[in-house]
């Protein structure tokens, strides 16, 4: 069953066409990406309405809380991709692992960058060692674990591969991240859209909000698909078909 | 617009240092990791490059060696 319904992934396997695709669609997904975070951004900053109690300060929602979420959405990404690469032995899923981790990486120091700019103002004080902040401090720790470990070995399909079970092994972490503000008593405030229940969020606030969601997963796509293709380059640098692309690349520049 | 001139938008109410130190570092760091992974790709490129020209210099010598 799982071999005919995937079946029709397994072009997109193969490292040439992969490589290729993520050329095409970078131009794309970059100039998506900035469009939306940037039109996301302005409009909360400069556009929203300030917020009854935090007043100005509650801006900082538009980037800290497209950061965090996504920093989970790459983490979730990387573990599928480790998950099919150790199973499936797909080498561009294996890579993919190599390509995310980094952005997600970059994306959990934003998310906790940002929140501690926010929790000074509100809470009075920049970091707490409560259950929500501390869990995604893991995260980060798990991104540079799997970024380390890929890198430690001399033989590198060994390193991915102890890289890509950490991966896996560290999903226990994401619902640790999401239900902390339920499960522990913390400072951080609950979920404001990432729930079944409405949105607890006036619509003047929650459309640029969402544009910024968009703009950050657009951006991870983005740095995904650039970030993949550096990895095939690596990987595939013996077959004919990287030195001829990247002859053809030299001749066009030259 | 909620803000009545750009004085009163650097301003944000008086949380300017948090607000645009936030704003400030997260682009600062996507900058990064995009300049940083572009410089990556272009480099394994020249280091491909460098090592087929290599290659090809040592075959060239060897044809003439025989």
């Amino acid at each position: 069953m799982w071999g005919s319904m995937f079946r029709w992934l397994d072009p997109y396997a193969k490292p040439e066409t992969l490589y290729h695709l993520c050329g095409r669609l970078l131009p794309y997904l970059m100039g998506l990406a900035l469009f939306t975070l940037l039109l996301g951004n302005i409009w909360g900053l400069a556009f929203s309405p300030s917020d009854y109690q935090q007043g100005d300060s509650y801006r900082i929602i538009y980037i800290h809380v497209p950061a965090a979420i996504w920093s989970m959405g790459a983490y979730s990404s990387m573990a599928i991709a480790a998950f099919i690469g150790l199973v499936w032995q797909i080498r561009v899923a294996q890579w993919a692992v190599l390509a995310i981790a980094p952005i997600g990486a970059v994306y959990t120091v934003i998310a906790l960058l940002t929140g501690a700019a926010w929790g000074k103002p509100m809470w009075g004080t920049w970091w707490v060692w409560d259950a929500r902040l501390t869990s995604e401090l893991v995260l980060l720790f798990l991104y540079l674990g799997v970024i380390a470990l890929a890198g430690a070995f001399s033989e590198a399909a060994r390193g991915i591969k102890v890289a890509s079970l950490l991966a896996i092994v560290g999903v226990v972490n994401l619902p640790i991240i999401h239900y902390s503000v339920e499960w522990w008593n913390t400072l951080h405030q609950g979920a404001t859209i990432t729930k079944f229940a409405k949105p607890s969020i006036d619509p003047s606030m929650l459309w640029p909000l969402l544009i910024s969601l968009l703009g950050f997963a657009l951006l991870l796509a983005a740095l995904t698909c650039l970030r993949l293709r550096s990895q095939i380059l690596i990987f595939e640098q013996h077959r004919p078909w990287v030195r001829q692309w990247v002859d053809q690349q030299q001749g066009e520049r030259g | 617009m909620a803000f009545t001139s750009w004085a009163d938008f650097w301003f944000m109410g008086g949380y300017a240092l948090f607000v645009w130190l936030s704003f400030g570092s997260t682009y600062l760091l996507l900058l990064g990791l995009w300049w940083y992974s572009k410089r990556q790709h272009k480099q394994i490129q020249q280091q491909i490059r460098a090592k087929a020209a290599r290659e090809q210099r040592v075959r060239q010598h060897q044809e003439r060696e025989k």
